[in-house]
């Protein structure tokens, strides 16, 4: 992998108050991720994966430690900073898709560029180019509740990835996927992956997912319990 | 983060969203248009009530201004008695040219039927064309005006004293000296006006007889100034000049009449006002529910790398948006409508006419393009501000809860 670092995480702790007491979700994290990493956080539910994803995509602060993404730091953002750097640096795919209903497949993957600078044809170009990656330009015109929820997911890849972002963040893409549009949409991704050197993060308790991860981060009750580097898993599909 | 086509995607998003929300955005959108078509008919209608009573009124009773005798007070009885005097001989020539017209008010007792009722003789030239007064009626007669006097009434007068056309009545007055004289007056013709006060309870007559009935030879109680007399009268100074004598202008004597059409005016704001109020209530759940509904897609701008500020405007602009809406389908049910009411009037029962307005049969309604402008403003800023105040709570939402749907 390049040396260049997309994410570093310092003593990362995050608390949530629970009642008089609190409840501690991540202890004590350092995890560093480099360019073009496909890694996956695996552990139980409530081990603190989706916790962990939204402090390095700026959606939530660390209670105590360090968190940098993309050269800032995640702490010490404004709300106006953090929205320039997910609207520039960082895609999100989310497990229930999260497309806007009332817009068509293009539209959808255009939104994340209308809030960047960039000109009309220029954009519309992009947006083919995007929806050309995960097979989906003939089904431009659709609307979301007209797709499969395999090619729901294949749109919302393909509205992460138009902006180029460095960094893509995947809270359990596949979980309400059945097994063939799972393998589908990893593949989508690791194809990116490659072709773009961006970096992917997932979170995951599915093997067909895993399997792929070159890098795979155990997580249980907040803390790292392995971090397993090596491309060994993903030898047979 | 300002580019092109920035704006233009809270309005896209607005549009779809509401359609794509479907009979709620209807219903919504019908209420507030509702009010809207509402509040513009009520102001026509009393724009055009108003209109209709001034240009009345400036034409049956009070001309362009008035210049009064000092002591005249047409809400006091009393002062009439002693309210006249000679005409200032400066006007004697705008007099003779038709440009003003003297009034001589005297108090009298008439006995339609052997009753007996206090009246107002009003003396007035019976050439004049100032006023919309059929006067020319009392000039007739004039060869055999020895026996009887002719007298014009308006059809309140008549109906109260219950008397027709040729009809004779007995009038019984005093003089300057104070001595009662009587004489009968014959009705030479009944007038239909919407202008109450110059109908219930007068009877006109020649202004030249009802000199010399009172032995006040050349005096009036009030002039009534003509619409091309304004200017002559600005160029020369106006009545206030002249001793004994207060120039009144349109403001003073349409004063009452504006004061009236200012209250109902008030009074119809909390009509349409609670319309308004019902139809922004409307929108303002919808706005509180579809922020409550609708956390996961907050979530997402979010996460796309929107600002809060922006997710704001979003739903601001959608919840506003019903307004635009609402003024384009009030505009296409409105327009007909209420060209047809203007066209048609709308008729007015006579039991309005107590309230001592000037009041047609039919009122036509006017809407002037300011008041149109004005409901426009009103109705998209009202709702504006009813879309904005439930999206505050979007500042105090955390993204992950949000994403998550948690928000409470
Ligand atoms: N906003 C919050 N307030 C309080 N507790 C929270 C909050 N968010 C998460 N938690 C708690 O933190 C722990 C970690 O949650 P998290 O969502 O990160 O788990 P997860 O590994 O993503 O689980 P799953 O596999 O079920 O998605 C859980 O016990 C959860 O209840
Ligand atoms: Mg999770």
């Amino acid at each position: 992998m390049d040396n260049e670092l997309i994410v570093k995480l310092e003593n990362v702790t995050k608390r949530f108050p629970a009642g008089k007491t609190e409840f501690t979700a991540l202890s004590n994290i350092n995890l560093t991720f480099g360019k073009g990493e496909f890694a996956g956080l695996v552990g139980p539910s409530g081990s603190g994966k989706t916790t962990l994803l939204n402090i390095i995509g700026s959606l939530d602060t660390p209670t105590e430690g360090k968190a940098i993404v993309l050269g800032k730091t995640i702490n010490s953002l404004s709300h106006k900073e953090a929205a320039a750097l997910r609207n520039y640096g960082i895609g999100f795919i989310f497990q229930t898709y999260n497309l806007l209903p009332v817009y068509s497949v293009y539209d959808n993957v255009e939104f994340a560029l209308l809030l960047q600078t960039m000109g009309s044809t220029q954009r519309k170009k992009a947006v083919m180019e995007a929806l050309d990656w995960v097979g989906l330009a003939d089904r431009a015109s659709s609307k979301p509740s007209t797709l499969s929820g395999g090619e729901c997911q294949r749109v919302a890849i393909a509205r992460a990835m138009v902006k180029r972002p460095q960094l893509v963040l995947a809270d359990e893409p596949s979980a309400n996927l059945d097994s063939n549009n799972s393998h589908n949409i990893v593949q989508t991704m690791k194809r990116l992956n490659k072709e773009l050197n961006t970096t992917f993060i997932f979170s995951t308790h599915d093997q067909k997912v895993m399997q792929y991860l070159e890098r795979v981060i155990y997580l249980k009750d907040g803390k790292v319990e392995r971090d397993e580097t090596g491309g060994n898993n993903h030898a047979g599909i | 983060m300002k580019q092109e086509g920035t704006i233009m995607l809270e309005y896209k998003l607005a549009f779809r969203n509401l359609f794509g929300a479907g009979l709620r955005t209807w219903l919504n959108v019908t209420v507030l248009s509702i009010a809207f078509v509402i509040i513009i008919f009520y102001n026509g209608m009393l724009d055009g009530w108003n209109r209709q009573a001034r240009n009345d009124t400036k034409a049956w009773e009070s001309g362009s201004s008035q210049i009064w005798h000092h002591l005249y007070d047409p809400y006091d009885q009393f002062t009439i008695a002693d309210a006249h005097a000679k005409v200032p001989a400066e006007y004697k020539p705008d007099i003779d040219r038709n440009l003003i017209t003297p009034v001589l008010i005297a108090q009298a007792t008439a006995y339609p039927g052997g009753r007996l009722v206090n009246v107002l003789l009003k003396g007035i030239t019976p050439s004049q064309t100032i006023l919309e007064l059929p006067t020319v009626a009392l000039g007739q007669n004039q060869e055999n005006t020895e026996d009887y006097i002719p007298a014009i009434v308006g059809t309140r007068m008549a109906h109260s004293a219950k008397l027709k056309q040729g009809d004779n009545l007995l009038v019984r007055w005093r003089d300057a000296n104070g001595t009662f004289d009587a004489r009968e007056v014959k009705i030479a013709a009944i007038y239909k006006t919407t202008v109450p006060t110059i109908d219930n309870g007068q009877i006109w007559i020649p202004l030249e007889k009802l000199r010399e009935m009172t032995s006040m030879p050349d005096e009036a109680t009030y002039i009534v100034i003509g619409a091309d007399y304004k200017e002559i009268l600005k160029e020369r100074g106006d009545g206030r000049q002249l001793q004994g004598w207060i120039y009144k202008d349109e403001k003073a004597l349409l004063k009452e009449l504006d004061d009236v059409i200012a209250a109902k005016k008030g009074g119809s704001k909390i009509v349409y006002g609670l319309l308004l109020a019902i139809a922004l209530l409307a929108i303002f759940d919808t706005q509180v529910l579809s922020i409550f509904r609708r956390q996961k897609e907050i979530g997402t701008y979010i996460a796309l790398g929107m600002t809060r500020l922006r997710v704001i405007w979003i739903f601001t602009i959608e919840g506003s948006t019903h307004s635009i809406l609402a003024i384009l389908l009030g505009s296409i049910w409105g327009i007909p409508l209420l060209m047809l009411i203007q066209k048609t009037g709308i008729p007015m029962p006579s039991s309005v006419d107590q309230a001592g307005l000037a009041i047609g049969d039919s009122i036509s309604p006017f809407y002037s393009a300011g008041m149109i402008l004005s409901t426009i403003l009103l109705v998209v800023i009202s709702s504006t501000i009813v879309s904005y105040l439930p999206t505050r709570r979007i500042s105090k939402m955390r993204p992950t809860d949000a994403l998550r749907g948690k928000m409470i």
